[in-house]
């Protein structure tokens, strides 16, 4: 059983609990960074994509977990990211240029949208995403000289300080430059919360009247949030473009916006380990599934896998609500505690309905 | 005579819209929950009647089979209510949200998987039959959906004003912390309100299977169902109609006057327009504390 004995304010903000924590983070980051000497090219492609699909959930987290404010169209963001890379790659731009630039433009198209976001909330704001996304999707179509239509569009490989770096080519140096980008947004989007900005997400999703009596300018923090927000996205939808090669509309359609929300809610709506452990789930499962067919020789059955993610969805809401990081941490601190865990530890409160009708 | 004949097409898949974004309003008022599955319920009607009536499955008369299938849908509603659905009570919306979402897929799956994932069509008694009014051409289809719709919208209208049942289920919708005072059963009634609704999708999916074919994938229909439901006002059950009905007139005519590729996107550009200008529906019930 371990004490934290806090000496300094600064105790309650830091990075990491400890040394041994901070040593156990460096330890992850250098196991994933010897990955492509122990496992095959396919696996590794495979975690690769888990990666991308982790900032992207990490772009999420940070508006629907940590702003409150459900997205239920963000695949238009990585749409915006993968096509402004694809088109500024095929112009022969630098990806140390089209990186930043693919985030930034689905950040500023994002903020854009914020503008009547912000008076929305609730189911209100999830529906109307919901129908963006839509419209998203026949905007691509629409948008033929940009984004080749409906027979899509090819993306070259990427170009980084004189080196090609190409999925299939050089598996191991595009794992490493996901790797990379995924610790920096992971490193940013932990120092944001321990910021002043990051607390006043917090407080609008807790409780937006309290936040505005506290001083806070909802206006402006919310805009910033949707900016953010879909800045990381289009980050991972620029990355995306180089993972997929070639893409059309289909790659962005509104049901892969409801998978990432799904997807942070198993991992764990507020916590930045639930979009890791949420993108683990989507990406790993259908390799699960396809491994427990083959040993059981069933034959396939189309939508098994998106059904079983769901089934798990609903268990987890009903039974964890905070996800799969909600019971890896209890799973933790039943071991730090041990053997003075009790079972009511965690129990929740019953509470009535609370009425959102008045906001 | 061509704008008569779409009007008349877009009135009916109107129909078929509007009980959908019935089906919403009546367990968002009720529970302030949002059923986002209330369109995968309707696809789940559709293949349940299907089941029941088509002779290359149990072929029952159908009328019975309709009967049946509104009946097993119901029990299928208070269920998902009773078992899944009170266990969020006093969670977030949000919550309610997701779990919906989720169950929506659960349930797409489970008919790709009983029914298959190829379009099916209901055996209806009245399919490929045309009355001719003058040049009009109408489907005895068109005014089956069309009375269907305004037949079980009196009803509800009678249910909701004149019996005991609906006047609680207007009382729980309202303030349940009072309706539960007054003696009525709060839980009970949320429970049949998601019957209720259960019900409705089946005829509206019956109402859209006899206009067509089905595939498990119906579902995403309930989509442009919300958008009806925003536009008429999310809590209105006329305004759900109302909203059905613009947006199944508007996607005809934009199909037909506007350019191919952006008709699709009208009803929820109405919809953006709507929430825009009124963020909280035509008839908002949310309010604003000021700081």
């Amino acid at each position: 059983m371990r004490i934290h004995q806090k000496t300094s304010y600064d105790d309650d903000i830091n990075l990491f609990e400890d040394r041994r924590q901070a040593l156990w983070y460096l330890a992850l980051v250098a196991g994933a960074a010897l990955l492509p000497f122990a496992v095959s090219g396919y696996f590794l492609g495979e975690v690769t994509n888990v990666l991308i699909l982790a900032i992207a959930g990490m772009g999420l987290m940070l508006l629907a977990g940590h702003t409150g404010q459900p997205s239920l169209g963000h695949a238009a963001f990585l749409a915006c990211g993968a096509y402004m890379e694809a088109w500024l790659n095929n112009r022969g731009v630098s990806f140390l240029i089209s990186l930043p630039a693919a985030g930034l433009f689905a950040g500023a198209v994002g903020a854009i949208i914020a503008i009547p976001a912000l008076r929305m909330s609730g189911i209100y704001l999830a529906i109307a995403t919901l129908a963006m996304g839509i419209v998203a999707e026949d905007v691509i179509v629409l948008l033929e000289p940009y984004t080749g239509g409906v027979s899509g569009t090819f993306v070259g490989a990427i170009r980084l300080a004189g080196f090609e770096i190409d999925r299939y080519g050089s598996p191991s140096g595009f794992y490493w430059l996901c790797l990379a980008i995924t610790v920096l947004v992971a490193l940013g989007y932990a120092n944001l919360l321990r910021s002043s900005t990051g607390r006043a997400f917090v407080a609008i999703r807790d409780s937006e009247v309290s936040a505005k009596a506290m001083g806070i300018n909802i206006a402006r923090f919310k805009t910033l949030a949707f900016f953010l927000s879909c800045f990381v996205t289009g980050l991972s939808g620029a990355l995306m473009a180089h993972f997929l090669g070639a893409f059309n509309y289909e790659a962005f359609l509104i049901t892969i916006s409801i998978q990432m929300l799904l997807m942070i809610v198993v991992g764990g709506m507020g916590s930045i380990h639930g979009a890791f452990f949420g993108a683990m789930v989507v990406g790993f499962l259908p390799q699960i599934i396809t491994g427990i067919r083959q040993q059981i020789t069933m034959t396939a059955i189309p939508g098994l896998d998106t059904g079983i993610f769901a089934a798990i969805l609903v268990a987890m809401i009903i039974l964890e609500p905070r996800g799969l990081y909600g019971q890896w941490l209890k799973t933790r601190i039943w071991f730090q505690l041990f053997p003075l865990a009790r079972r009511d530890l965690f129990r929740r409160h019953k509470s009535y309905l609370k009425t959102e009708r008045l906001k | 005579m061509e704008v008569a004949q779409l009007l008349l097409g877009g009135i009916s898949v109107g129909c078929v819209y509007g009980l959908v974004a019935l089906g919403f309003v009546l367990i968002y008022k009720a529970t302030e929950s949002v059923n986002f599955a209330q369109g995968d319920l309707m696809m789940l009607g559709a293949f349940i009647t299907l089941q029941f009536v088509n002779t290359a499955y149990w072929g029952l008369p159908f009328w019975l089979g309709v009967l049946l299938a509104v009946l097993v849908m119901a029990v299928v509603g208070y269920l998902m209510e009773a078992l899944v659905i009170r266990r969020l009570f006093g969670q977030p919306q949000f919550a309610v949200v997701i779990l919906t979402i989720a169950i929506g897929f659960v349930l797409r799956f489970a008919a790709g998987f009983i029914w298959g994932h190829e379009p099916l069509t209901l055996e209806t008694p009245f399919a490929g039959r045309n009355v001719a009014l003058g040049r009009l051409v109408i489907g005895v289809d068109e005014i089956f959906v069309i009375g269907a719709t305004v037949v079980l919208t009196g009803t509800l209208y009678l249910f909701f004003a004149r019996t005991r049942l609906g006047v609680a289920m207007q009382a729980a919708s309202q303030n349940q912390l009072a309706a539960y005072y007054m003696g009525v059963p709060v839980k009970r009634i949320h429970g049949l309100i998601w019957a209720l609704s259960g019900g409705i999708a089946t005829i509206a999916g019956v109402l859209f299977a006899s206009r067509g074919s089905i595939d498990p994938n119906l579902g995403l229909l309930g989509i442009k169902a919300f958008a009806a439901a925003v536009i008429g006002g999310f809590g209105s059950l006329p305004g759900a109609l109302a909203g059905g009905l613009i947006v199944g007139i508007v996607e005809p005519f934009a199909g037909r006057y506007i350019a191919a590729g952006y008709s699709q996107i009208m009803p929820y550009a109405i919809m953006l327009v709507v929430l825009v200008l009124r963020p909280n529906g035509l008839f908002a019930q949310v309010q604003s504390k000021k700081v």
